[in-house]
């Protein structure tokens, strides 16, 4: 073998090592980042005297932006593991709709009528995995059938049951429900409060809150919007599970080869896609009081532009959940930015186009990079 | 070559038909732990049939197979690769966007628990997939490189590596070489050649004699599902190899043709 052992392999040197610059490119949070920071600097130059940097101005982008965040970090590991799910803004109609039906019209206690939906829910995030894996067919059918279906039933039950389309009285009902706090309740009062009275916020002038201030805390959904982002980062790049994830999308028939259970992590996905969707649905249900069936239309492109925005890339396999965060918040700072801007809102479609249009083209240039295709 | 008495696996007469069609018929081989058994032939001779056969995948109409000794039967791949018997595929069981250090221990994540928690050991898996690289002559600018990065003969030799890793005692190389460069090949031609001197038995299918000679201890010639027998290294010259490979004569056919033609 002397003739072999003296082809030692060494660097190849005609591969250039990569500069910074390439190398932060390959992180999928770059495009969410330079977006984030892009958005932030528009608005502080043409917005900053419009109310949209004091407490109440920052509190109303942040509930939309963590309303994205939620959905997004569903559709986001799920878009990894290689699927998408269309059905998530039925989703959230359907899960509001149920909410309000078990305890308003069934007049169940609140926190059985959120564990019942849950429930619900996630089974079908799980059938809509199990018809995927089963069939073979393409997620983008399979739950477009199902964007349908529940769109269809959320418009159908509520009609049929109370002859309405819309179910009020949910905050009466949910009035000191354990379960409904988790979802609906504010934290940090105390700290806001104090904030109030040392001026550092605005405060209500007249009234019977007079003194208190405008923002009373933090709402619940923020809570969950962070939470769930963390938990899903965490998820995705800290676990055994992760790595699952990742090879699922990646290549399903290798992974498989390499013994990952790849139809149990794709349906946990769905299941994970769906929870996320019924969180969304029951906190705006609890802030809302009621639940209409025209309820989240269009949230689940809203949640794959997100996504993508954040780096990941459509064909799977690859992306990031604090980056489909960062899209979620440029997607909120952006609609309500625009309101404070006095921009004329149907604008932020037009933004929102054109935004997409350069993150998958920029997510294709880094895939070329990253796996050396031509 | 530390050659043991006894072979790791032992091929008998194996037949196999696919409806009317006879892929196989007859072909026995015997390997022998730390040494490279090539399976020469050309497209359709049936070396993928037979090493499918091999590692569980097909079960032979005839024939028998002992694996270290005792009969072998293995309801699906996943019986042979727990018993040691890994294959490297042509197309690879890698995933390009994933980093090297993810792919190497893909399935088989090393896990840190903490509660009910399975945490990916990223510091563990980062480390030996260095070690086990440089071990293979490869030297990673990082583990957390992605795969895609990699050339040709790189990804053959993490594949290899891998499977060297968790336990393979009997590696199945299914055309490792055919897409390579002159360069690559010999990458894993030395892989190949490293992988031996560990003790592991080797079979590696290939149709190029130039790939096969350098690394091979025993070469079986396989021409439309029969064997045409097998050489030691010391019993038969590169030369006749070429000659006896499918398509040998048929090359000196066409050039006799085409010199006809001039």
């Amino acid at each position: 073998m002397s003739d072999l052992d003296q082809l030692t392999p060494t660097s190849d040197e005609r591969i250039k090592e990569f500069s910074k610059l390439r190398k932060a490119l390959i992180r999928p949070e770059l495009g969410g980042i330079v977006g984030t920071v892009a958005v932030f600097t528009f608005f502080l130059l043409f917005a900053y005297d419009s109310g949209m940097f004091n407490s109440q101005g920052i509190m109303n982008w942040s509930i939309v932006s963590a309303q994205f965040v939620i959905i997004a970090v569903g559709a986001c590991l799920l878009m990894i593991a290689g699927e998408f799910d269309l059905s998530v803004g039925s989703m959230i109609g359907f899960a509001g709709m149920m909410i309000a039906i078990f305890s308003v019209t069934l007049e169940w206690p609140v926190w059985l009528a959120i564990l019942m939906t849950f429930v619900m829910c996630i089974s079908i995030g799980a059938l809509n995995g199990f018809i995927v894996i089963r069939t073979g067919l393409p997620s983008f059918i399979v739950t477009l059938a199902f964007l349908f279906i529940l769109r269809g039933l959320t418009i159908f039950l509520p009609q049929v049951i109370v002859r309405k389309t819309i179910i009020g009285g949910v905050k009466d009902v949910a009035e000191g429900d354990w379960l409904a706090v988790i979802f609906d309740g504010k934290i940090l009062t105390g700290l806001f409060s104090w904030l109030g009275e040392e001026g550092l916020i605005a405060t209500f002038e007249r009234g019977t809150r007079a003194g208190q201030p405008v923002v009373s805390g933090i709402p619940m959904l923020i809570v969950w919007a962070i939470v769930l982002m963390f938990l899903g980062h965490f998820l995705l790049t800290r676990t055994q599970f992760g790595n699952w994830i990742f090879a699922s999308g990646g290549d399903a028939e290798a992974a498989r080869n390499s013994g990952v259970p790849v139809n149990k992590v794709k349906i946990l996905m769905f299941m994970f896609t769906a929870f996320c969707a019924t969180v969304f649905a029951t906190c705006q249900v609890m802030e809302f009081g009621s639940a209409g069936a025209d309820r989240g239309l269009l949230k689940e492109f809203e949640a794959i532009i997100a996504v993508v925005i954040g780096g990941a890339l459509l064909t799977g396999g690859y992306g990031s959940v604090i980056g489909a965060a960062l899209g979620a918040l440029i997607f909120g700072v952006v609609q309500q930015g625009l309101f404070f801007a006095n921009v004329e809102s149907s604008l932020f479609r037009v933004f929102l186009g054109v935004i997409l249009l350069f993150a998958v083209i920029l997510n294709t240039y880094i895939r070329r990079i990253i796996t050396g295709e031509k | 070559m530390n050659q043991e008495e006894r072979p790791i696996i032992q091929m008998k007469n194996i037949e196999k038909h696919f409806g009317s069609v006879i892929a196989l018929s007859g072909v026995s081989i015997d390997v022998f732990s730390g040494e490279c058994h090539c399976l020469l032939g050309d497209n359709g001779a049936g070396k993928s049939t037979f090493i499918k056969t091999m590692s569980g995948v097909y079960k032979p109409t005839h024939g028998e197979i002992l694996f270290e000794g005792r009969p072998m039967h293995f309801s699906n791949p996943r019986n042979a690769i727990e018993a040691g018997i890994a294959t490297v595929h042509q197309h690879l069981a890698m995933i390009p966007l994933m980093s090297v250090s993810r792919n190497f221990f893909m399935g088989n994540e090393p896990v840190k628990k903490i509660g009910p928690l399975r945490l990916f050991d990223h510091e563990y898996a980062n480390r030996v997939t260095m070690e086990e690289m440089s071990k293979m002559g490869i030297k990673l600018r990082s583990p957390e490189q992605a795969v895609g990065t990699l050339s040709g003969g790189e990804r053959q030799t993490v594949a290899i590596a891998r499977a060297v890793y968790f336990g393979a005692k009997l590696l199945i190389l299914d055309e490792p070489t055919s897409a390579l460069g002159v360069r690559q090949t010999a990458n894993v031609l030395m892989t190949i050649d490293k992988v031996r001197k560990q003790g592991v038995a080797v079979v590696f299918i290939t149709h190029n004699v130039l790939h096969a000679f350098p690394v091979g201890d025993q070469f079986t010639l396989l021409n439309r599902g029969h064997s045409m027998g097998t050489f030691r290294k010391n019993e038969i010259e590169q030369d006749s190899l070429q000659t006896m490979m499918a398509g040998g004569e048929e090359i000196q056919d066409l050039e006799a043709a085409i010199r006809e033609g001039e």
